[in-house]
């Protein structure tokens, strides 16, 4: 598994620099953050709530392109879209559930290397 | 580089983690940094401690970014208070939606911190430069309005100055149509105490207050020297003087002032740097007051001439004049009104009577809505029947009845004293101390320039009066008058005052002249009642009307005057005051 293409290490390390002593609060508040959006995520497609979907989505999205996690970002885009499509499904969330479960494994490995 | 002073930057988004970074880049730059969760929160935090900067979020729950902005710029009012919009989103639509309710800017996801601190600081460049311009908005907004209330003082004064003498005089009519708060044009008119009166038109160049501030002093020479008798030559002398002395280079006072001498029925014109003005005779015909000068307060004094026309008028002609502005106003066609329109009109009239009010609807018609770029003033003065001032200089007088009424004076001019001095405004002043002879002015002054113009003209220049008979020779009598009066040597002329009381209400004053001349055969004088109408001969049947004894001693230089007075009783003098009210 190819790392960087899922991790933007560069802005990793910036951001660490900027945050200094708050990084590992940082990325404790994106992991929870994200964690709680996957399940709004859930219950929306479950209410089929197109909007809270949609919603949900955009802010993971945001979140997960400041912290460098693209590709994460890249499939909460495609689940945003969906959403304001008014075409939500399973595979979305799984799509995304399955990304953050890498990206929350490379992230704690990160921290525990830098 | 310069260090950018530190701002309180208020930041409102839902997501923690971003929220974070953001605070954290913020605040290592040096800010204070306020926190929102959502719009409400940031409506809420901006009302309690007034950011000087919003980051705000565009979807956040309970209230969106965009909502939150139009609140946060409604509270900021007048202020600048820039909002950068935090967004992912990437279409036109929702970016160009978030300058619509009054974003400033836009800050994109991933957020890099270079970009958010040149944008804060951009922000607050522009911040700084709208308070700037504010607060000189605020200094000139309540400069103006100081400045607008000085002059609302200002023009209250100079309309008192401006306007106390007789322009609602029967035989006075004009128009006047000020351009701004102050007028360029003054218009003065004042009864002179000989009978007869002053008008002056004079057009600064100008308006506003360098115009005004011109105004003033040539108002109080016109008004205080006209009251105490100084002719229509030594007002405009010192008019010049004051106005030469006190304007900048390049301001000056186009003029044109008349001395109306209703009793002879003459008209005395000097017009310097006016349009031509214009003598409308009763019979139809008309001549030219042509400008012969340069304007007042261009010529130091020693090289003004203060020469004027003289022209017989009789009752019922008229002097018109007018400021260039009535000459150069335009009408909607960028056409200008000009002389020929002016001409056209006292041409085509049946009546002297009918130009001025032709002309000034003429005017109006012509100017429409145009506004005027300069002003317009326009004057008519008309020769009248001595009685039309009767009422005029009783006005001035019967203030007091206190005073000097037992007294003597003596006072004598040499040598080139005589040539520069005019003595009879001084004699005057000092008789009119006297209580109750104010009313009678216009004779004393009359006696004591034909006097003192014999004691001086004839006693010691040797002038011949009969020069005098003819308009022509009147020019030739005042050449020929400055040429010898350049070369007088080892002269003098006393004047003696007495004033003695008779009573409480009247009085004899007794003006005796002698001068150092070779004297003249009075005895033809002495006898014989002469043609009163008759200009020359010393103004001598002048003086024998006004005053109870005329009387000659010696070689004809030295005369004594008696002028008998008594107050007009109570009753005929409120009949001609209320008379003056209506």
């Amino acid at each position: 598994m190819n790392e960087i293409s899922h991790l933007d290490h560069e802005a990793l390390s910036e951001l660490q620099e900027v945050m200094e002593d708050e990084f590992e609060i940082l990325i404790s508040t994106f992991l929870q953050d994200s964690s709680e959006r996957i399940q709004h995520l859930h219950q929306a497609l479950e209410s089929e709530a197109a909007d809270d979907f949609s919603k949900a989505a955009h802010s993971l999205k945001g979140s997960s392109i400041n912290i460098g996690a693209t590709v994460l970002g890249e499939r909460c885009k495609v689940a945003e879209n969906a959403g304001r499509a008014g075409q939500l499904s399973p595979d979305q969330v799984v799509a995304i559930e399955e990304e953050f479960t890498l990206v929350e494994a490379q992230l704690k490995a990160y921290l525990k290397h830098h | 580089m310069s260090v950018e002073p530190a701002l309180t930057i208020l930041i409102a988004e839902d997501n923690n983690s971003d929220r974070l970074i953001l605070q954290t880049i913020v605040r290592k730059q040096g800010h204070r940094v306020i926190t929102a969760r959502d719009g409400m929160e940031a409506v809420e935090q901006f009302r309690l401690q007034r950011p000087q900067l919003v980051l705000l979020d565009v979807l956040m729950p309970r209230m969106d970014g965009m909502e939150a902005a139009r609140h946060i710029k409604a509270m900021a009012g007048e202020e600048l208070v820039p909002i950068i919009f935090l967004t992912s989103l990437s279409d036109a639509e929702s970016l160009a939606e978030c300058l619509a309710v009054g974003g400033d800017d836009f800050l994109s996801k991933p957020y890099n911190r270079v970009i958010l601190q040149a944008k804060i600081n951009a922000f607050n460049r522009m911040r700084d430069m709208h308070q700037t311009l504010q607060r000189q908005r605020d200094h000139i907004r309540e400069r103006n309005r100081q400045l607008l209330h000085e002059h609302e003082l200002a023009r209250r004064v100079f309309d008192n100055i401006a306007h106390q003498g007789c322009l609602n005089a029967d035989n006075i009519r004009h128009i006047i149509s000020p351009m701004s708060i102050f007028n360029g044009d003054v218009l003065f008119a004042s009864p002179k105490p000989s009978g007869g009166m002053h008008v002056f038109l004079g057009d600064f160049t100008g308006h506003g207050l360098p115009a005004a501030i011109g105004a003033m002093p040539a108002a109080e020479i016109f008004y205080g020297m006209t009251s105490k008798g100084f002719t229509i030559a030594e007002i405009l002398r010192e008019m010049n003087r004051k106005l030469q002395g006190i304007l900048p280079k390049g301001l000056f006072c186009c003029g044109a002032m008349l001395d109306l001498n209703l009793h002879t029925g003459h008209v005395e014109v000097w017009n310097g740097g006016l349009p031509d003005g214009y003598l409308l005779r009763n019979n139809g015909q008309w001549e030219k007051l042509r400008s012969r000068h340069l304007p007042l307060g261009v010529l130091p004094p020693e090289r003004f001439s203060a020469a004027c026309e003289r022209y017989e008028a009789a009752v019922g002609e008229r002097v018109l004049f007018c400021s260039d502005g009535i000459l150069e106003s335009y009408n909607a066609r960028g056409e200008m009104f000009g002389e020929e329109r002016f001409t056209t009109i006292i041409e085509s009239s049946d009546s002297a009577e009918q130009v001025f009010d032709r002309l000034a609807a003429a005017i109006d018609d012509f100017s429409g809505d145009v506004d005027s770029e300069d002003d317009l003033t326009l004057v008519e003065v008309t020769m009248a029947r001595e009685e039309l001032l009767d009422d005029l200089s009783r006005r001035l007088g019967s203030s007091v009845l206190t005073g000097p009424s037992s007294w003597r004076c003596h006072y004598a001019l040499r040598d080139n004293t005589l040539a520069q001095f005019n003595p009879v405004p001084l004699l005057l002043h000092i008789c009119m101390d006297v209580p109750g002879l104010r009313l009678f002015s216009g004779q004393i002054f009359t006696i004591l320039t034909e006097l003192f113009n014999n004691a001086l003209d004839h006693g010691i220049l040797q002038l011949p009066s009969s020069l005098k008979d003819s308009p022509r020779g009147f020019t030739r009598y005042y050449n020929e008058r400055e040429k010898r009066l350049k070369t007088v040597v080892g002269h003098s002329v006393s004047i003696t005052l007495d004033h003695q009381a008779d009573g409480h209400s009247g009085g004899r004053l007794l003006i005796t002249v002698e001068d150092s001349g070779r004297g003249f055969d009075y005895s033809a004088f002495d006898t014989v009642n002469l043609d009163h109408n008759q200009l020359a001969g010393r103004g001598i049947g002048l003086l024998q009307q006004l005053c109870h004894g005329l009387h000659w001693y010696g070689n004809g230089n030295r005369v004594e005057a008696e002028f008998r007075w008594a107050l007009p009783t109570a009753s005929s003098a409120s009949i001609g005051s209320e008379s003056k009210d209506e």
